[in-house]
């Protein structure tokens, strides 16, 4: 009895602290505006960013060269954007709400991707300048 | 039952883990500012070491591994308390409550131990086994209570400091997921063998978080609690 009240508070507990901190990540690059550049790289039409967008725009994050300071945060909120997939698969039928929350949430993390793939070029360039002016 | 790579890669991570935390807070002066943190820090590397050398002096299944391992994790989880205070005295810095704050984690802690003890006394006959896995079970529920309570207080105050914000959900994490774990253990024995990668897992997961935390965001950041709330609309 106190083992399966412990299981079910603790799983409860789980996904609350689970989604907060994923939650605090993403919420860094809610702030960042997404430039032109990464707009058309991307194909990207306005502000939102499309919920499916997110694995295409994490592919060409992994084209660019690795800045170093972002592997954990892209690995965390992939896992946490697969676990948002299955939510919102899982209840789509059951509760409506639940899904639409998992919608929204993969928009974030789509955006998310988008700010790293806009990190990462500007991280491109600045090498190719680097290199450019060290032949020089 | 031999260990495999996968143990070995966990363990290690864990370990090079807890010891870059402690690292990098000596190197940025910041050791006595996180105290309490890098003190549990130190020790946990400190088990996992003695781990590796229980498992080879005496074997994975030998009874000194058992209770090195249960026992010296019930004194990490008492050892968390004090981080978990410190988390608060931090939270409820500006009202001058850390008195009671101490008082409180302190009643908790001799709660616990005393429930563990009841629980036991009903199964005399398994009394070392059952009250190791039972004291476990409870003190590491205890600490995700809570971290629950913190969290809550962190929303209802609203803390803005995203560092505190995220040391503390990485900490609800790892010990909600090694509690739910451990509870799952004594309701499904059979699957001991799946669920017996969730503590190792959050090894590597709480120094890594708490890692990522120390080391990429800034000190004065700053964060709205109530973006991280989730709600169905």
């Amino acid at each position: 009895m106190m083992a399966a009240l412990i299981c079910v508070i603790s799983i409860v507990a789980f996904l609350q602290f689970f989604v907060s901190y994923c939650r605090s990540i993403l919420a860094t690059s809610r702030k960042v505006q997404l430039s032109d550049r990464v707009r058309e790289v991307a194909g990207i039409a306005n502000q939102n960013v499309a919920a499916e967008d997110f694995q295409r725009l994490l592919q060409l994050v992994r084209l660019c060269p690795e800045r170093g300071d972002d592997r954990t945060e892209i690995r965390a909120v992939g896992t946490y954007y697969g676990f948002l997939h299955v939510i919102g698969r899982a209840f789509r039928s059951v509760i409506p709400s639940l899904a639409a929350w998992s919608e929204r949430e993969r928009q974030s993390c789509s955006y998310f991707a988008a700010v790293a793939l806009d990190r990462r070029i500007s991280y491109s360039r600045d090498l190719l300048t680097q290199q450019a002016g060290d032949r020089v | 039952m031999q260990l495999g790579p996968l143990d070995y890669g966990l363990w290690l991570t864990s370990f090079l883990l807890e010891v870059y935390v402690v690292v990098w807070s000596v190197l940025r002066k910041d050791f006595l500012r996180y105290i309490p943190l890098n003190i549990y820090m130190l020790a946990v590397a400190g088990v996992t070491w003695g781990q590796y050398h229980f498992i080879h002096t005496y074997g994975l299944k030998s009874q000194n591994y058992f209770y090195y391992y249960y026992y010296s994790d019930s004194l990490l989880c008492i050892l968390m308390y004090l981080v978990i205070i410190h988390f608060y005295q931090e939270v409820f810095a500006e009202m001058n409550v850390s008195r009671y704050i101490r008082g409180a984690a302190a009643l908790l802690l001799a709660a616990t131990a005393l429930f563990s003890y009841i629980v036991v006394r009903q199964n005399k006959e398994h009394m070392t086994t059952s009250f190791v896995v039972e004291l476990e079970q409870n003190i590491n529920f205890v600490v995700v209570v809570l971290t629950y309570l913190l969290w809550g207080a962190i929303l209802k105050l609203r803390e803005t400091r995203t560092r505190l914000i995220q040391l503390v959900l990485a900490l609800g994490v790892a010990f909600s997921a090694t509690a739910g774990s451990y509870a799952l253990r004594n309701l499904f024995p059979d699957a001991t063998d799946l669920l017996r990668w969730v503590p190792p897992v959050m090894g590597v997961w709480l120094p890594l978080a708490w890692a990522y935390t120390l080391t990429k965001v800034p000190e004065d950041a700053r964060l709205a609690t109530a973006r991280l709330v989730a709600r169905a609309r």
